[in-house]
């Protein structure tokens, strides 16, 4: 193998490079939600939905637009209107203090809102 | 040679024939394929709606109320530009929503009326039939033509299929002129805009009959312009009113059966 | 083998630098198009697809042609096109690729094409359109490559691929066929709403796609020392004569149909076309230049003496009746179907120029990957005559 020093090198630098994230600095800190006013409990636990909320509003939109079902029974029986901008949104007010919060740190970027209006927007 | 021929035209035929008259016909019913798939019930599932509109142009209604109170709650773009323009409901003259039905010697009344337009929700409708993906399709349990914004693929198919000029495209980002609150309109926070590049059309207020009300535009109405009602129930207000009342629909030559009656 | 495609000319070298210049600009419009929307076209409610879905129905024309090589060669041994065959095939891929970029390009949500597979809906005519022409590809891909690597390593081609072959017969009819259903199935459109829509289609594909052949095989000539041959080039213009005759024959019928009857709705869109509706006239010259074209080259097919072997005046005829059948299919038919709109408006159309620079990016994508392929295949047959 020709320029077997200079080619290891690089491979050494280029692997330490790319994996810096995980050995190198601090994990930049988890962010702090803004939390609603009134309810203390969302429809479902707050593990469920910080793991599941994608799903369930991918769900909820099927269900709501194809279905034709409007109603979601959560696990403790409550029934409540399938719907982002008149369920969640009426509790969890601002969508830069809630979910852009989270979406950047994870950095996904979810085209809801594209289409759906937050609350604030119109302020 | 392993096929020569004449060995290949008898197989080319005999599959055609196969094709013609067992599984290929079956394809060409509209909607049956749809039907199967899991979630959807078969069209014609027993107690199942079809709700219909009857407009009664003879009647004194502020018609512009019905378009606004629809375009104000669905947050339905006011586009200056006739090319790129987004209705759900409007009002058209009479040979524009009844071609070939018009006469020269007609009416002063019927050449000055203004007719109210909006999707016929058709009990076998052509822009069912020709989308690709079931981004627009019929709900089984009430025959409302739906559109699924989520899953629209823009290609406009649908447009090309409706007989009716019922259905809009986005042709440019909508929300800008929602969200800027042109002409003094507020936004609907309720309902959602659109994004660009998806087609759109009346719903039948879809969202309102699932509570149980009636559509925006019948609310709208004054004085019994618009009567929204069950048309596979013989009880209901708009079959008893169908049943004394001479109405016409648009283009029935068509073969889509349309839910929307007129009287003119 | 695809390496040899970097080999060539400086001439060769400059095309395709020219070829790569155009798909650059038409990126570029594309960007422009994809972050504003459709609205950068003139495309509008009442014209809802404009030039990008009729080059793309024109197109699928030039593809089926291939079977004009395919079907004498394979099913009747007509030796002759043994030569030229895979430049039918390949012919037939660079057209189809066109065919799917230009549907892409057309989509207002392009990132969302793959619902038509997630979501198959064997009702809707454009699934099956993207069943026929994809599966049109993959068998002129294979068919065409296989046939070339066993003419590099001469040997006859396996006996596998001729299945595939055979199949890839019907395939072409059925590619112009369903797609001459997207516009024949639709109820409110009084010409589109005719039951000779395809063989109207094919018939315009078998002029226009073999046309353009023998106008590549002349060029080829030029450039290269691979000739297709008198004889091959003498058949191909009979095939071109009948199909452009049948062709013009099926449009005087649709004429006849909607004048004698004087249905409104069946007359208005040729009223449109060759003479203008309610003051709007745009295509009439359009219309009238295809016609003296098309008309002008059949005559010259039928009655010039020896036109087969001069070379400058066939390739003229086959150009004309090229553009004229362009005009025809590429323009006045998706056109003039949405005139006038189902709410009897004449709304008139006039393609934006990004929109244009996009359908002449994708054109050059389409000759760029031609070019490409008959380089291949030109080296090979080059190589094996010395």
């Amino acid at each position: 193998m020709y320029n077997t020093g200079k080619v290891l090198t690089g491979l050494v630098l280029f692997v330490g490079f790319i994996t810096y994230p995980f050995w190198g600095g601090e994990a930049s800190p988890v962010p702090k939600l803004q939390k609603p006013e009134k309810e203390k409990q969302c429809i479902e636990p707050v593990a469920f939905m910080r793991a599941q909320h994608m799903q369930m509003l991918d769900d909820w939109r099927n269900d709501v637009v194809r279905q034709a079902t409007r109603k979601y029974t959560a696990v403790d029986g409550k029934q409540h209107n399938m719907s982002l901008q008149n369920t969640c949104m009426k509790c969890h007010t601002s969508k830069k203090e809630f979910c852009d919060k989270c979406h950047t740190y994870a950095g996904v970027s979810p085209f809801c809102w594209t289409c759906h209006v937050p609350p604030k927007e119109t302020t | 040679m392993a096929i020569d021929r004449r060995d290949f035209l008898k197989v080319a035929g005999l599959t055609t024939v196969i094709g013609l008259t067992g599984g290929g016909l079956e394809l060409l019913r509209p909607g049956d394929l749809d039907a199967s798939a899991p979630g959807h019930e078969p069209a014609a599932a027993p107690g199942a709606k079809q709700w219909g509109m009857l407009v009664d142009m003879s009647r004194k209604e502020n018609w512009q109320a019905c378009i606004e109170a629809c375009h104000n709650l669905h947050n339905v773009p006011s586009i200056d530009d006739k090319k790129e323009e987004i209705k759900w409901i409007w009002q058209a003259p009479f040979q524009e929503v009844f071609p070939g039905s018009e006469s020269a010697y007609m009416s002063d009344v019927m050449k000055a009326r203004q007719f109210m337009v909006l999707c016929n929700h058709c009990a076998e409708p052509a822009c069912v039939r020709v989308c690709p993906t079931k981004a627009t399709f019929k709900r089984p349990e009430d025959g409302i033509v739906m559109m699924d914004m989520h899953r629209c693929i823009g290609c406009r198919f649908c447009m090309a299929g409706c007989p009716y000029g019922a259905r809009s495209f986005n042709w440019r980002e909508p929300r800008l002129d929602a969200l800027t609150l042109k002409g003094g309109r507020k936004i609907n926070l309720e309902y959602p805009t659109r994004e660009r590049g998806v087609v759109e059309k009346c719903t039948f207020c879809a969202e309102r009959v699932d509570e149980g009300k009636q559509p925006a535009c019948v609310e709208a109405t004054r004085n019994g312009g618009l009567v929204f009602g069950d048309l596979n129930d013989p009880h209901s207000e708009i079959r008893q009113l169908l049943r004394v009342k001479s109405t016409i629909r648009r283009k029935p030559e068509v073969g889509t059966n349309p839910s929307i009656f007129y009287v003119v | 083998m695809i390496e040899r495609a970097l080999t060539g000319s400086s001439r060769y070298y400059g095309w395709m630098t020219l070829l790569g210049g155009l798909i650059g600009l038409g990126v570029i419009s594309y960007a422009y198009q994809y972050n504003t929307g459709l609205g950068i076209t003139g495309m509008s409610r009442d014209v809802s697809w404009g030039l990008y879905i009729s080059q793309f129905t024109f197109l699928v024309g030039v593809a089926a042609s291939a079977v004009m090589l395919v079907l004498p060669y394979y099913l009747h041994n007509y030796k002759t096109f043994g030569k030229i065959v895979v430049l039918g095939e390949f012919l037939a891929i660079a057209s189809v690729t066109m065919c799917l970029l230009f549907i892409l390009a057309d989509l207002g949500k392009p990132m969302r094409a793959l619902n038509v597979i997630l979501h198959p809906t064997p009702n809707s005519i454009l699934f099956w359109d993207m069943v026929v022409l994809n599966g049109y590809l993959f068998l002129n891909v294979l068919c065409g490559w296989v046939a070339l690597l066993s003419e590099k390593k001469e040997v006859p081609p396996p006996k596998w691929i001729k299945p595939f072959i055979y199949l890839s017969i019907p395939w072409a009819v059925s590619i112009h066929t369903v797609t001459a259903f997207l516009y024949a199935g639709l109820p409110g459109r009084h010409f589109w709403l005719t039951a000779i829509m395809a063989p109207r289609f094919l018939a315009s594909a078998f002029a226009g796609g073999p046309a353009l052949l023998i106008i590549l095989c002349l060029i080829v000539k030029r450039v290269s020392k691979f000739d297709a041959g008198k004889e091959a080039i003498s058949k191909l213009t009979t095939i071109v004569t009948y199909a452009a005759l049948l062709n013009i024959f099926f449009v005087l019928l649709e004429v006849f149909t909607a004048f004698y009857s004087n249905i409104p709705g069946h007359m208005h869109t040729l009223q449109y076309l060759f003479a203008g509706l309610h003051g709007h006239a745009q295509l009439v010259p359009w219309m009238w230049t295809s016609t003296i074209l098309g008309v002008g080259a059949i005559l010259a097919l039928l009655t010039v003496p020896g036109l087969r072997e001069k070379e400058g005046l066939l390739a003229l005829t086959c150009g004309a009746l090229f553009i004229s059948l362009w005009i025809d299919k590429g323009l006045g038919l998706v056109l003039g179907g949405f005139v006038p709109s189902p709410m009897e408006a004449v709304t008139e159309y006039h393609p934006s120029a990004p929109e244009i620079l996009i359908t002449i990016g994708i054109w050059s994508i389409g000759f760029f990957i031609l070019s490409a392929l008959y380089r291949v295949a030109i080296s090979i047959k080059e190589e094996k005559m010395v």
